[in-house]
């Protein structure tokens, strides 16, 4: 269980986080997301008893992080975004030596048992400095497991795997999620869609929206979009289009398509095509595109991307 | 207390997993071997014929001690200024282990190397005692290895403090080696330009090492005054560590 209130963090005059907050249940997976510098991992290193606030509460598996700190990291796993290893330690030595700080009473078993889960059991006797980066972050995994926490914290947990094991990754969260809290960051928003059950978006320290990756999706992004190519005068067609009920956000592209969007429920293709045909205009292409988790994003966290790449849609 | 111990032997043992501790051993084994050399040739008669003053082991342990003013800094630079740099600290803070249990850790996992060191150049009292009648003053010996002990834990603990202050384990090297040749020789300078004022003289000879070591325990004299000294440094030294590491998570 997570519940932060009005989190806030100062670094000297620059403030990383505005008055943060929100709640995560037991068995739930949340998604953090947000552009680079948004705040995520200091949130994650005040709720890991890190680093502390500058104002505002954190309770972590029901523990103050300022005034019961170490009851806390008893409870949590933290995978760090670096993943930070003891390159020199064999695999099976670190996770012991993690394991004997927790206090687990039987290390051996536990480092077995974490080995296992993140299918690294036969690198046990390797040197951590020989593993590939995708391995690390497994061994980073297993090291957070360990003491198999109440909650457990992942910061940016799948960057720097191949796809396979992005997908081995996501199982093994979401079976911990199943009982657990888990909080992971991401900027990678097709995760946060496949594996998390509720998506908070963070920029520039503030929360901008909070919901489970469906609902944003209908809820923000309201519809679909149309492309439309016509061969013809488009800034006269586009005019023509623009006066249909139910079109939004009606702009042509450079490369000389249309494009708009329409609130589900009210459908104005049929309409559109109607103005096409009458206005002698040729039809070329109509085609729909439904809005990704990537355009809210995009759309929400708008000031914070200096240049938008503009996707081909063609 | 069990995170203490379990930081100080990973940190023992991490020692091993580098060639740098088997080099600082074998070089100041060596460098003592050869003083042991001369010690012996001065008492060959004395292996002979019997008789005389027992042989000294206290010179050994004399430069014992200049040895290590210029080996613990390479012994304590890396010890917390590294899991700064590689961000192992943070997986080490986010464990449930309090600051001081992680710096006493690396202090203790330093310490037991130096100890382990420190008894393997045992041998050369023994061989000492032995080889000549009527061997060594045993009194003597154990006060000379006290203090070398307590120097050892001193220097280490003012290592490790300075260790937490960097990211780099270079910086701490120099600055714990400047701060080693301040206490063994530049702090005595100041004390012979108040020749009115002896009182302040003292004050500046009190903070010099080799005051506390050379002419008492090595000489097999023991002072509180000198005890107290390097439990002092051991506790600024640990205070420092502990200090730094929290505030690096207060910032």
């Amino acid at each position: 269980m997570i519940r932060v209130t009005d989190l806030t963090k100062d670094y000297g005059p620059r403030r990383a986080l505005h008055s943060l907050s929100f709640e995560a249940r037991q068995g739930e997976i949340i998604g953090f997301l947000g552009p680079n510098g948004a705040g995520k991992t200091t949130t994650m290193r005040i709720l890991t008893g890190y680093m502390p606030p500058t104002s505002g509460e954190a309770i972590v598996a029901g523990y103050n992080v300022m005034e019961e700190s170490i009851e806390v990291r008893k409870r949590v796993g933290y995978l760090p975004e670096t993943v930070p290893l003891y390159n020199e330690m064999v695999v099976q030595d670190f996770l012991k030596f993690m394991a004997e700080l927790r206090h687990i009473p039987n290390p051996e078993e536990s480092v077995a048992d974490a080995l296992n889960m993140v299918g690294m059991t036969e690198r046990a006797k390797g040197y951590i400095g020989n593993l590939s980066k995708g391995m690390r972050q497994r061994i980073g995994l297993a090291q957070a497991l360990i003491h198999r926490p109440e909650v457990l914290i992942l910061d940016e947990p799948s960057i720097g795997l191949d796809p396979g094991q992005v997908v081995e990754l996501r199982k093994i969260i979401r079976e911990i999620g199943r009982e657990r809290t888990v909080l992971l960051s991401t900027h990678i928003l097709s995760e946060a869609q496949q594996i998390c059950d509720r998506v908070i978006i963070i920029n520039k320290g503030k929360i901008v929206v909070e919901d489970t990756p469906e609902n944003l999706q209908a809820r923000l992004v309201g519809g679909e979009r149309v492309v439309l190519r016509v061969r013809g005068d488009a800034a006269e067609l586009s005019a023509k289009i623009e006066q249909v009920k139910g079109v939004q956000r009606l702009k042509s592209n450079p490369d000389g398509s249309l494009e708009f969007e329409y609130l589900p429920g009210h459908d104005v293709r049929p309409e559109v095509a109607k103005i096409i045909t009458n206005g002698g205009y040729e039809m070329l292409e109509m085609k729909t595109l439904s809005l990704s988790l990537e355009d809210i994003f995009l759309e929400l966290t708008k000031e914070q991307v200096v240049t938008p790449k503009k996707k081909r849609r063609l | 207390m069990k995170n203490i111990w379990t930081i100080a032997k990973r940190e023992y043992d991490n020692y091993f997993a580098s060639p740098l501790a088997y080099v600082i051993a074998a070089g100041l084994l060596f460098l003592l071997g050869g003083i042991f050399l001369i010690i012996l040739q001065g008492s060959i008669q004395q292996a002979i014929f019997g008789g005389g003053t027992p042989v000294d082991i206290g010179f050994i342990n004399q430069w014992f001690y200049y040895l290590l003013l210029w080996t613990v800094p390479a012994l304590t630079m890396r010890l917390i200024s590294d899991e700064n740099r590689t961000g192992t600290l943070e997986l080490l803070l986010t464990a449930p282990v309090r600051d001081f249990e992680l710096v006493i850790g690396k202090w203790l996992g330093s310490f037991l190397y130096i100890l382990s060191v420190i008894g393997v150049s045992f041998i050369f009292a023994i061989v000492a005692n032995y080889l000549a009648e009527p061997g060594i003053d045993q009194v003597k010996m154990m006060s000379s290895y006290l203090g070398l002990i307590l120097i050892a834990g001193a220097l280490l603990a003012l290592g490790t403090g300075i260790s937490a202050l960097f990211n780099n384990q270079i910086a701490a090297f120099f600055v714990t080696l400047a701060l080693f040749i301040v206490l063994w020789l530049l702090i005595g300078i100041p004390a012979s330009f108040f020749p009115s004022n002896p009182a302040i003289g003292d004050v500046f000879r009190y903070l010099q090492i080799g005051n506390h070591y050379e002419s008492t325990f090595n000489a097999g004299v023991l002072y509180l005054s000198d005890v107290i000294y390097f439990l002092s440094l051991i506790a600024i030294g640990l205070f420092t560590g502990v200090t730094a590491v929290d505030s690096r998570r207060w910032r």
